[in-house]
């Protein structure tokens, strides 16, 4: 927690003025009834227009300063907050980039969406509203009390009268909110459940209807609608009585106060004035009561969502370089597996077991299997997105492990199998992959990619913009412009993990050949669940259920591998030989 | 103009919605009449309490005890109502609320697959919860506080007349003053609010697609430069934001301020007067206007922060009746029921297209006799999908018809029909709940021994035994099932179904090619007596098709089975080969 407040040291100056100002004002308030008081005692009692009229002047003119001082309040507090929150979701941004992918896949995009938005913000109200009220709330309840008693010192009684009333209505309504935030967080909850039947039948929606469960449908919505209104109606009773039960404890006390005071102007102990600005105090506290109680629960909102804030920027980093892992060597292989074994946290089983496989620089391997069997899971682990349980993986003969930073991935061209393209022009989507390229180089990406054009007649075809996950481009596009982004950075090794399962079969003959002429030669892992796919590879591993159970060139495994030549006899119909 | 009239039908509409709580209508009303009158009447008998302690010696505690019994039950009147109105209002409110959600939802079960495909759902999820929400809360307790906020404001400057018509007319005439700074405000906060909530959104949209886009991000060490990206966004927003917190902030401030100003005009006035008049105007009234003064500013705050509410619960409330005055699909309630389907199905020259300047189906006719397994193939656009949204009647034909067994489709009723198809989409949509609810999703009867058998069927035995809690694991989205399994579940879903005619949308393509062939193992069984619609990218599913289609540009240009096309030299025999071809080079 006390991690997330460094952000607010730059606005140190602002988080102390605001605070200061705001105590100015409040001290200008409270000495209102003072001069009301004196209207009362001097100016009407003695007949003293002057007075009057002088004091009057006076209240305007704290009225004006007062509202300088609170707009400067306002707005070192703002400020601050605004600037706080602001360092902060950049860092949590930055914090989100280092994390590894063991930590994204435990943790999730959602909810780092959801702390890096609604959680900063609460706490950005969190904290302005702490600078603004923290010291103003409290300090007008208890000052209002203390010149109560100033003023009342006389007739001890009044004291008593607030000295009791306070206390009273502060338990009165922590006890009313406490009793509140459950059955909010409840109803929180039930309306989570609401949006996701919500949506979970506009996804299905298809489904559902042909399966007729359009009334199963409705049914379950009433009920989640009708659990959830009945939350809030409950909810509703108990903070439905902060209202009227403050005012009544407020109005018993002024009852009080009155008797007490009308006693002490009997006795002569309190002035007819100073009657009132017991009575003036009395109201004062009420309303800021009220404000300070909120503040108190916004605060405690603002610190549940920090909590979740910082749950994430506590998360040490994982998977840094380590020394040792030898030296790149340029004769070694270009990637080699030894003896590795793979299991995702949480899982139950290995994804992998005991993979051995080496690959010369230049050459083609191809990665088969059935769903599940392994192969992405396999193929990520050369750009090191996962450490292997045990066992090493070696890029150029040097444990990936070794490599620092961006040292590794520099040297890899990775087309994942889960498409991501970003919203910018075609253009700026492929200089992802280098971002110097000139557009004679993206263009040559793109044929090599075989997606020249994407819209027939739209000018120039890298100036198309690319919607949020390239929406306005169909799959084969997709994976085409994808592919195009790693080949246009030259790399050393490609990766093309199931890239091409949305191309027609002849672009994909295509593709395959125009990857195989490349100048560069990279080093080419080629994963696919089809066999025409990886028939042409220097190698082939054949995956089934995390472990190899085969390795050789398509012929050698057609002969020796039962898994292999099933795969191939169901996609070729036995026509493949 | 417009706007306000347009406003004013929301809002009669949206009281048409609560119209069987008017009873409870009317007892808020009352309640808040009663609760503004007796605390409004507090202050003057505090002034006449005071008027009775004039100084030592001379205090009159029988007019104080007497006050102070007024005092006592004008407020518990004034709690009791509060409370009772808070009660009602929160009563009326979340009903009121539920019930349109209902009403909401339930509509979108009749909605047409053209309304739900061209609004995006994200749009339709938030005016069935928040924005329904923002018509409960703002709509009727905005109601209320308009209500009692008037209210508070006309009360008090009757009895300010009534104790003191100069100090009534002096603050009479400086309540433009409220009004102005008060719309000042809440104007500047509302214009920064909207920017900060425009800014706000590309920055959430842009983490969400760097977040998702992590693998891609770190492949191509983009970090810093996403970074960057993202603190320009984050600066624009603190800048935004400044403005729209700091605006925010001034409502207190300002109202304070003209308050002030209010209350030190009033104390002058009072007090010259109670120095002019000392037995007309006594230090007690002042005492009592002074209160008032003081609190005089607070209705107008409330009431400029109602109106805005009700402008943003009205503008709400316009895309909540959008949606339910949205055309749905014709009503089918008289239509034939489709029985005991044998599985003929024909297409008269059925034209379609999903919007008028872009044909796309035109004059398709084609017979496929009880039990034959029809295949579709042909490149992505092709019009593929569209045949299965027209044969389950997700979109109905412009013009021609299909018929099952002789019978229009159009003619009978959409359930009846859907029942007799078994249907695999490409995007496998697994249901929030346990594994066992998704199987039986089309039979929600289906026994344990049927669910499962069904699940050996579908080769999803296997897999589901293995999850943690087997048949009972809740799987919320799927995300924790794979592909393929995701795949298989669907598939399992249709075996349990057993219905007559099969539609497959590509429904293999992401298991693997091992599982495939089992699954079209099993296919081959199910298919065996069905008719079945086929569409798939593998050819050895299609090579056993009685007929494949082959479509392009919303046509089919090719039709027969593998032999025929093979022998034809066309379209079909070049996607065929480049397939075979290149695996043997």
């Amino acid at each position: 927690m006390r991690k997330l407040f460094v952000h607010l040291k730059k606005y140190r100056m602002h988080a102390v003025l605001g605070p200061l100002f705001k105590l100015f004002e409040a001290l200008l308030e409270l000495s209102v009834p003072l001069v009301v008081a004196a209207i009362a005692d001097v100016g009407i009692a003695n007949g003293d227009t002057g007075y009057v009229v002088k004091m009057c002047i006076l209240l305007i003119l704290m009225g004006a300063v007062g509202l300088a001082f609170s707009l400067t309040a306002q707005y070192f507090s703002a400020k601050a907050a605004v600037g706080f929150s602001a360092g902060l979701r950049s860092s949590l941004f930055a914090k989100i980039q280092t994390l590894s992918f063991p930590q994204l896949d435990k943790i999730g995009t959602p909810t780092l969406i959801t702390r890096m938005t609604s959680d900063v913000n609460q706490v950005q109200t969190g904290v302005n509203l702490t600078l603004r009220l923290l010291l103003r709330s409290p300090f007008v309840v208890f000052g209002a009390m203390i010149m109560a008693f100033a003023v009342g010192a006389a007739a001890p009684a009044t004291s008593a009268v607030f000295a009791v009333s306070i206390p009273v209505l502060l338990v009165v309504v922590f006890l009313i909110l406490l009793a509140g935030i459950p059955l909010f967080t409840k109803s929180r909850s039930r309306l989570d459940s609401v949006t996701g039947k919500v949506s979970s039948n506009l996804s299905g929606a298809r489904v559902l209807r042909a399966f007729c469960r359009e009334d199963s449908e409705n049914a379950d919505f009433s009920a989640r609608a009708e659990f959830l209104s009945k939350t809030q109606i409950v909810a509703g009773r108990i903070s439905g009585l902060l209202n009227p039960l403050t005012y009544v404890i407020i109005n018993l006390a002024i009852i009080l106060l009155l008797q007490f005071s009308a006693e002490g102007v009997d006795s002569g102990a309190l002035s007819q004035g100073q009657m009132i600005a017991l009575y003036n105090y009395m109201t004062q506290i009420l309303v800021e009561l009220i404000k300070m109680a909120n503040l108190i629960i916004t605060v405690t909102k603002s610190i549940a969502c920090a909590k979740r804030i910082s749950a994430i920027m506590d998360e040490e980093a994982d998977m840094l370089p380590v020394s040792g892992g030898g030296e790149e060597d340029k004769n070694a292989p270009a990637i080699e597996l030894r003896d590795v074994d793979f299991r995702y946290a949480g899982a139950s089983g290995e994804a992998l077991r005991g993979i051995s496989l080496s690959v010369k620089r230049g050459d083609k391997l191809g990665i088969i299997g059935g769903t599940g069997s392994g192969k992405s899971t396999l193929a990520a682990l050369i750009p090191r997105f996962y450490d292997a349980t045990s066992g090493q993986v070696l890029v150029n003969g040097r444990d990936v492990r070794s490599f620092a930073g961006e040292e590794l991935r520099g040297k890899i061209g990775y087309v994942a199998q889960n498409v991501s393209l970003f919203r910018g022009t075609v253009r700026d989507n492929v200089r992802w992959g280098k971002p110097d390229a000139t557009d004679e180089e993206i263009r040559e990406a793109m044929r090599v990619a075989r997606i020249s054009e994407i819209k027939k007649g739209e000018g120039n075809t890298l100036d198309i913009e690319v919607g949020q996950d390239g929406k306005n481009l169909s799959g084969g596009q997709r994976q085409r412009l994808t592919i195009a982004r790693a080949v246009v950075r030259r790399p050393e090794i490609l990766i093309l993990d199931n890239s091409s399962s949305a191309l027609d079969q002849i672009t994909e003959a295509e593709l395959r050949r125009e990857l195989a002429a490349l100048e560069f030669k990279p080093t080419v892992v080629v994963i696919s669940q089809r066999a025409v796919s990886v028939r042409d590879c220097d190698s082939i591993v054949v995956l089934d259920n995390g472990e190899a159970v085969g390795i050789g060139t398509h012929d050698e495994l057609y002969e020796s591998c039962e898994v292999y030549r099933e795969i191939c006899d169901s996609q070729m119909g036995g026509a493949s030989i | 103009m417009k706007k306000k009239t347009n406003t004013g039908k929301t809002i009669a509409r949206l009281l048409g919605f609560s119209k069987k709580y008017a009873a409870l209508f009317a007892v808020t009303v009352i309640c808040a009449v009663v609760y503004v009158a007796a605390s409004l009447i507090t202050p003057v008998f505090v002034g006449e309490a005071i008027d009775c302690a004039i100084e030592k010696g001379r205090v009159d505690f029988d007019g104080i005890f007497t006050l102070l019994v007024k005092i006592g039950i004008a407020t518990a009147v004034a709690a009791v109502a509060q409370y009772v109105m808070n009660l009602v209002n929160n009563r009326i409110a979340f009903k009121t609320v539920c019930e349109m959600r209902k009403a909401a939802f339930a509509k979108l079960q009749k909605l047409p697959f053209s309304y739900l495909d061209s609004h995006p759902s994200g749009d339709i999820v938030s005016t069935v919860t928040s924005d329904a929400e923002q018509v409960g809360d703002g709509l009727l307790t905005g109601f209320t506080q308009l209500f009692t906020g008037v209210a508070t404001i006309v009360a008090t400057l009757v009895i300010m007349f009534i104790e003191s018509y100069i100090i009534a007319l002096v603050v009479l005439l400086l309540t433009p003053l409220s009004m102005v700074v008060a719309k000042l405000v809440a104007g500047k906060t509302y214009k920064f609010f909207r920017e900060q909530a425009t800014v706000r959104g590309q920055q959430t949209a842009y983490a969400d697609e760097m977040i998702k886009g992590q693998k891609t991000v770190r492949t191509f060490s983009r970090t810093e430069a996403t970074q960057k990206d993202f603190d320009e966004v984050n600066g624009k927003l603190q800048k935004v934001s400044l403005k729209a917190t700091f605006w925010s902030s001034l409502t207190n401030p300002t109202t304070r301020f003209v308050n002030n100003i209010v209350y030190a005009i009033v104390a002058l006035v009072g007090a010259l007067t109670a120095i002019a008049n000392p037995v007309g105007f006594t230090v007690g009234t002042l005492t009592c206007m002074l209160s008032y003064a003081n609190q005089y500013t607070k209705p107008f705050n409330e009431i400029s922060g109602v109106i805005t509410e009700l402008q943003g619960a009205a503008a709400a409330g316009e895309r909540l009746f959008a949606l339910m005055d949205a055309e749905p699909e014709p009503d089918d309630a008289g239509n034939a029921e489709l029985c005991d389907v044998r599985g003929d199905v024909a297409f008269d020259a059925v034209c379609f297209s999903y919007t008028p300047e872009r044909p796309l189906i035109e004059n398709f006719s084609l017979r496929v006799k009880a039990g034959m397994k029809v295949a579709i193939v042909g490149p992505t656009g092709c019009g593929k999908t569209t045949l299965i949204n027209l044969l389950m009647r997700f979109y109905d034909t412009k013009s021609g018809s299909i018929s099952v067994d002789g019978q229009k489709t159009a003619e009978v009723t959409r359930h009846s029909l859907r029942e007799n198809f078994g249907m695999v989409l490409q995007e496998t949509w697994i249901m929030p709940g346990t594994i066992r609810e998704n199987i039986a999703l089309g039979k929600p009867d289906a026994t344990d021994e049927e669910i499962i058998a069904a699940a050996k069927d579908a080769h999803a035995h296997g897999f589901i035994s293995r999850l943690p809690q087997g048949y009972d694991t809740v799987i919320s989205g799927g995300e924790s099932l794979s592909q393929g399994e995701r795949q298989l579940l669907c598939i399992a879903r249709v075996m349990l179904k057993d219905p007559p005619m099969l539609i497959l949308d590509e429904a293999t393509s992401s298991v693997d090619t091992r599982t495939e062939q089992r699954i079209s193992r099993c296919f081959d069984e199910m298919t065996k007596d069905r008719t079945s619609f086929v569409v798939a990218h593998r050819l050895s599913t299609i090579k056993n098709a009685d007929l494949i289609l082959v479509m392009k540009d919303g046509n089919v240009i090719e039709s027969g089975n593998h032999e025929e096309l093979s022998a034809k030299q066309g379209f079909y025999s070049k996607l065929y080969k480049s397939g075979i071809n290149t695996a043997a080079v």
